[in-house]
């Protein structure tokens, strides 16, 4: 099964119902893609299909089929990735660190200057057990002020 | 235990005559579309099933649109799609406002309404939408359609009158005349399921619907009736007692919900007119 992953073709042979997230990290070896739940329900395993934030615990391999998905791996290659990251890290938007990949995809389909209320329902697919969200909100906030993202 | 892949199987139809002429030929196998609910199931174990006949990619069973006045949504609309629309928000505001708090982006990305209506929870967040909506289920199979109103759609606890070969190819709802109103409570704005969620409409129809308050969806016909008289709340929120059955879960009490039902009642009588 053919698909495109961080823009890359890549040939897979495995089980057209194999959890995308399983193909990812054991076909795939990317490893960035966590798995918190198992049941879409904290957001951790978020990627993009082409471009629709979607948890990849609850997602059959058939359906990334001849599309294009994204991981943390490829969305930090990006501007508004990188801008994402770096602002996780200066505002202490990580703590373990398993919610952070879910966060920074669903949170890269903001638009620059997004407000608080649409950084919150961006996210609200995302749990995190350490931060308690405010240093989260804070960093997306700052890599989205306008002229850095894009 | 997770279910190993190996020991599952997956019909990949290419259109929707062909996945009805699978179905005709094999009934046996479950449809799975967005697969929120299905994965769940597989890995926790409580799905039994094991073979399955995929719809995602029939681009026939999405969309939405009106014809003669009727609101048709296809079976495959996202969540997203439903929140996006602007037909939707003009016609049908209360699924948006439903729709918008099916747990966070990355469901309602993948979450259909057909799928919704199929799974048949009694805690499904739309399924008091379409009661309050007057809605219809356009059912297909391989040798035609039929068209079954929502109201008569579930059977029992889980169960609905769709045959084993027969795919929702869409959901339609007729012009709302009245005020729309939604209210879902849960732990959580996001993610959390419903321990109770309540729509109606207020206007020259007077409907008004319960989710998770009984095996399937209710209709409060008893308490329309009494508010549609002229009675008083108390007297409606007795009625509503005798048409609810609410159950001690996971999520709630029998008790709470009983008295958040009454609740919701009052507060949709206090803020529309």
């Amino acid at each position: 099964m053919k698909l495109t992953v961080n823009g890359k073709t890549r040939t897979v042979t495995a089980h057209p119902m194999k959890r995308l997230l399983d193909v990812l990290r054991e076909d795939c070896g990317l490893t960035g893609t966590k798995e918190g739940c198992g049941e879409g329900e904290c957001g951790a395993c978020t990627v993009l299909i082409d471009g629709v934030a979607v948890d990849s615990c609850i997602v059959p391999l058939a359906h990334a089929e001849g599309r294009k998905v994204i991981t943390i791996e490829g969305a930090t290659a990006t501007r508004t990735g990188k801008a994402l990251q770096d602002a996780f890290v200066v505002h202490g938007g990580a703590q373990c660190g398993i919610c952070t990949p879910g966060m920074i995809l669903a949170a890269a389909r903001l638009k620059p200057g997004a407000s608080e209320h649409d950084i919150k329902v961006a996210l609200a697919g995302n749990l995190c057990r350490c931060t308690g969200y405010p240093a989260i909100f804070r960093s997306v906030k700052s890599a989205l002020k306008r002229g850095r993202a894009r | 235990m997770p279910a190993n892949p190996t020991s599952l199987s997956l019909e990949r139809p290419a259109s929707l005559k062909a996945a009805l002429s699978m179905l005709a030929a094999d009934p046996a196998l479950t449809p799975i579309a967005g697969c929120t609910d299905v994965y769940v199931g597989l890995q926790f174990g409580t799905l039994t099933e094991r073979r399955f006949i995929d719809l995602w990619d029939l681009k026939e069973l999405r969309g939405i649109s009106v014809d003669r006045d009727v609101l048709r949504i296809g079976a495959l609309t996202t969540y997203t799609a439903i929140i996006q629309s602007t037909i939707v928000q003009k016609r049908l505001p209360m699924l948006v406002a439903a729709s918008r708090e099916v747990g966070g982006a990355q469901i309602q990305n993948r979450g259909t309404l057909g799928g919704n209506v199929a799974n048949a929870s009694p805690a499904g967040d739309t399924l008091p939408v379409l009661a309050a909506a007057n809605a219809r289920i356009v059912l297909r199979n391989h040798k035609g359609t039929r068209t079954v109103a929502f109201d008569s759609f579930y059977t029992g606890y889980r169960k609905s009158v769709r045959q084993p070969d027969e795919l929702i190819v869409a959901i339609e709802m007729p012009r709302i005349d009245g005020q729309q109103w939604w209210r879902k409570v849960g732990t959580r704005r996001a993610q959390a399921i419903s321990k109770i969620m309540m729509a109606a409409v207020r206007g020259r129809d007077l409907r008004i619907a319960f989710g998770s308050v009984a095996p399937t969806v209710v209709l409060a016909a008893k308490a329309a009736a009494v508010l549609r008289g002229g009675g008083s709340i108390a007297d409606a929120q007795a009625a509503l007692e005798t048409e609810i059955a609410p159950i001690d879960d996971v999520r709630s009490t029998g008790e709470y919900r009983m008295k958040v039902a009454a609740n919701l009642l009052a507060q949709f009588w206090n803020e529309t007119r």
